[in-house]
């Protein structure tokens, strides 16, 4: 088991490297943005240039920024939004927002479809069943901004119970802030709540009908027992890699709900660099979404082997 | 009964001189596409879902269509404003009429709005929604003034604007005047005689410097058109009513007529006499949004299909390739198509979107951005397929009548794994719809530019004025939201009627 996750971990590192290589030279490859002429930056920005190689073979550029990544922790400074700061200290700033948002959302959320998908697969056909399936399909398929917009415009506007836009400031714990936040994780909760429903529902049913249940109500075991104990237990084969996936899946965020509740955080940042053209912040949110997506990935799939001995993939090779 | 002992005359024989046959069959042959049809017939969601599909299609044909105004007319005034019928809102049934609340109106707006129906015969006052009393400090007293919340006509309630218009296009409107009776220009009024403000054209009467109404004994309006020819432009044409014969209807101001405008009556002009008929309203640009959601919606699903079209094929043969050769060649594609479905999307789509836009233009690397990645999925469900029936016994046969490779994947193998890849497609149409819309929400791809607008440029319109227009996010996303349940029900009614597991259960 060791060995497997070792070699998944070696192999996503080096598919991160490709990639981050490839996105690299595209970006390089584009004309490099002017500098404003008379900042009081621009000379150090130029010297910094010269000292990236920027008039050198992409091969040598992207050696000499791997290096400034693993040895100094070095990702660049900004050259448009924040001038002349550190784009990994910019970075770390915007984080907590995104994380924060993300973190409540889903820890009502994962509960409470779960609690869902159960309901609906042990009152399987039934009214019940039927309500909750339907909605599920409806609330999976609409996207998140429609969401945005009527929570915006029914618990914010008509209603007037929480604010329209995420609070400034660092106080990510206060009364206030959590008020104003409020929104945006209703917004992102639909869409999550529903996708649990929906797995746990599937999985559910199919274990709830399987022989090994018939054999535990012979055996003796009241339904609830036998529910508890073995259904639900197989089923969470499924669903725990899928919790795993959507905490890490927090740091990544969403785009779109960030633009709209303004919420300064990494989603906001990346729409900046791409609409600012800062290539050096979209080359780190590049890198770190990458990370992300590759990550929860590896995470599935390890988590997989170890909560189910039957899947240990790579212990059969 | 006895069977040990039959007597030998009971025995006859089954047949003696004829041949026997089976009984040619009763039943009616029926093929797995319309197996699969039947099935899908007995899923009532999915039906429905294929109707309103179908309608929203049809929607998205017509719509630029039969819609009175195209998408590249952009109205200056009449931006993000209600929906609005002029045939409807003068029946007065509440819907269509334009209606805007505006809350807390004091005396001095009250007066403004019954000034703008007093001039213009339109009154933009359709009701009183709620009274408020408030306590006011006047002249160092507390004195108890009444407020109102107004439902307001918003196409009537912007009353008269000024306009500077060359001499041609004066007399032209004067002619247009004379010929449909409908007045257009209104009589001047000299910013001195109402205390110099000069930011609200609709002030005809007398007022004081905050540009609140000044009445005579009567309650009525006192009027201050202006008199003075020497400062007009010639005027030839219909006069309003109360006109004595005196009123100017311009003012020269550097080469051209400074006119007081009647708005609604000019767009009536603009557009050939027809009234403002916005059913959905209008956006930040001044668009039709009725218009708007039919062109953003043929584009996004014109492009979507275009898209899984490519990506099935491309898909279904390096999917092919993969399942079919299996070994290193798998091996060396997977690895590939791992590293591509690594990049994120908005990633990909901002590179090509720098790198490509000028030389193949914003749809064509958007299409190459959905390309690069989309097929990986098609490609996944291809080699599965590929490896479920590669070592099937039919396979061996034709192997060992001499088929080849080629035969073998297409003619073989992949046939039998059509209907789940076919059906798998049309669940791939919204994602790339979804995927579309948040990209042009985001401004990430511009699209309007081709396409005129799209359902995420609407909506990002809309957005940020979804507390004064509402409307402008409302109907975007009811269209977006019932096209992409309608979509996905649909597919899922395909996918499960062309499963094989499910084939002839509940027959």
């Amino acid at each position: 088991m060791f060995k497997y996750v070792l070699q998944r971990i070696l192999y996503m590192f080096f598919v991160f490297m490709i990639i981050t290589f490839m996105c690299f030279v595209l970006i390089r490859m584009l004309p490099v943005p002017a500098l404003p002429p008379n900042d009081p930056h621009t000379p150090i920005l130029m010297a910094r240039r010269e000292a990236l190689g920027y008039n050198k073979p992409y091969l040598v550029q992207f050696w000499i920024f791997i290096k400034n990544v693993f040895t100094k922790f070095d990702w660049g400074v900004s050259e448009k939004l924040y001038i002349g700061r550190n784009v990994w200290d910019v970075f770390v700033e915007k984080l907590p927002a995104t994380m924060i948002v993300n973190l409540y959302s889903i820890l009502w959320t994962i509960p409470v479809g779960i609690a869902l998908g159960i309901w609906a697969a042990l009152k399987k056909n039934t009214w019940i069943d039927y309500t909750i399936s339907t909605l599920t399909m409806v609330v999976i398929s609409v996207p998140s901004f429609v969401y945005a917009f009527l929570v915006q415009y029914i618990f914010c506007f008509q209603l007037r119970w929480f604010p329209f836009l995420m609070k400034g400031g660092t106080d990510y714990f206060s009364w206030e802030m959590f008020k104003s936040i409020i929104p945006p994780i209703l917004s992102l909760s639909f869409g999550v709540i529903a996708g649990f429903t929906r797995t746990t529902r599937a999985e559910l049913t199919e274990v709830l009908t399987s022989e090994f249940m018939l054999l535990a109500r012979t055996k003796g075991l009241t339904k609830t027992q036998a529910t508890v104990r073995h259904a639900l237990r197989n089923c969470f084969v499924v669903i725990v890699p899928g919790i795993f996936g959507e905490f890490i899946g927090i740091l990544g965020g969403s785009l779109i709900i960030e633009k709209i509740f303004s919420i300064p955080g990494v989603g906001g940042l990346t729409l900046n660099a791409i609409n600012g053209l800062d290539y050096n912040v979209f080359i780190l949110s590049t890198c770190f979404y990458t990370a992300i997506g590759l990550a929860a990935g590896l995470v599935v799939d390890v988590s997989y082997g170890f909560i189910d001995p039957r899947i240990r993939m790579g212990s059969k090779k | 009964m006895e069977y040990e002992k039959i007597p030998a005359e009971q025995f006859r024989f089954v047949q003696k001189d004829e041949s026997l046959h089976d009984k040619a069959l009763q039943t009616k042959a029926r093929g797995f596409f319309a197996d699969a049809m039947i099935r899908f017939g007995k899923n009532k969601s999915s039906v429905i879902a294929t109707v309103i599909l179908l309608l929203l299609i049809l929607y998205s044909i017509f719509a630029p269509i039969i819609s009175v105004y195209d998408i590249q007319e952009k109205d200056k005034l009449y931006v993000n404003y209600p929906p609005f019928v002029a045939s409807v809102a003068k029946k007065n049934l509440g819907i269509l009429d334009g209606s805007r609340i505006f809350r807390s109106q004091n005396d001095v707006s009250m007066n403004s709005w019954r000034g703008i129906a007093e001039e213009t015969g339109m009154d933009p006052v359709l009701g009183v929604v709620g009274t408020h009393e408030t306590q006011v400090k006047y002249r160092g007293q507390m004195v108890t003034r009444l407020v109102y919340d107004l439902e307001i006509n918003a196409y009537y309630a912007i009353g008269i604007v000024y306009q500077v218009l060359p001499f041609a296009e004066y007399e032209k409107i004067q002619a247009w005047q004379n010929e449909t009776g409908i007045q257009v220009i209104y009589p001047y009024v000299e910013r001195k005689d109402i205390s110099d403000i000069s930011d609200n054209a609709n002030l005809w009467y007398k007022v004081d410097s905050k540009g609140a109404a000044q009445l005579d004994a009567d309650g009525n309006f006192i009027p201050v058109y202006s008199t003075r020819e020497e400062i007009a432009a010639p005027y030839n044409s219909i006069r309003i009513p109360s006109d004595p014969g005196n009123y100017i209807y311009s003012f020269i101001r550097s080469g051209a007529a400074e006119c007081r405008i009647n708005y609604y009556n000019y767009f009536r002009y603009l557009h050939d006499g027809g009234e403002p008929s916005y059913i959905m309203g209008t956006n930040a640009l001044g668009q039709d949004i009725f218009c708007g959601i039919g062109v953003g919606a043929r584009f996004s699903i014109l492009f979507a299909i275009l898209v899984s079209a490519i990506n099935l094929t491309i898909g279904a043969f390096y999917g092919a390739v993969e399942g079919y050769y299996g070994g290193w060649v798998d091996m060396t594609l997977e690895r590939i198509s791992d590293i591509l479905s690594g990049v994120p999307f908005i990633v990909v789509t901002t590179l090509f979107q720098l790198h490509l836009a000028q030389k193949v233009g914003v749809v064509g690397s958007f299409l190459f951005a959905f390309v690069l990645t989309g097929w990986i999925g098609m490609a996944a469900l291809t080699r599965r397929q590929f490896y479920r029936f590669k070592g099937q016994e039919f396979i061996l046969a034709a192997r060992t009548l001499g088929a080849s490779d080629k035969r073998l994947m297409f003619k073989h193998i992949f046939p039998n794994g059509i209907g789940s890849i076919i059906t798998s497609c049309a669940l791939v149409i919204p994602g790339v719809i979804s995927s579309e819309t948040s990209m042009t929400y985001l401004g990430i791809v511009d699209l309007t530019t081709y396409a005129g607008t799209t359902i995420g440029t609407l909506l990002s319109q809309g957005n940020a004025v979804v507390t004064t227009a509402p409307h402008a996010m409302l109907y975007p996303s009811i269209f977006l939201g019932l096209l992409m349940i309608c979509f996905n029900l649909f597919g899922n009614g395909l996918r499960d009627a062309f499963n094989p597991t499910t084939r002839g259960i509940d027959d």
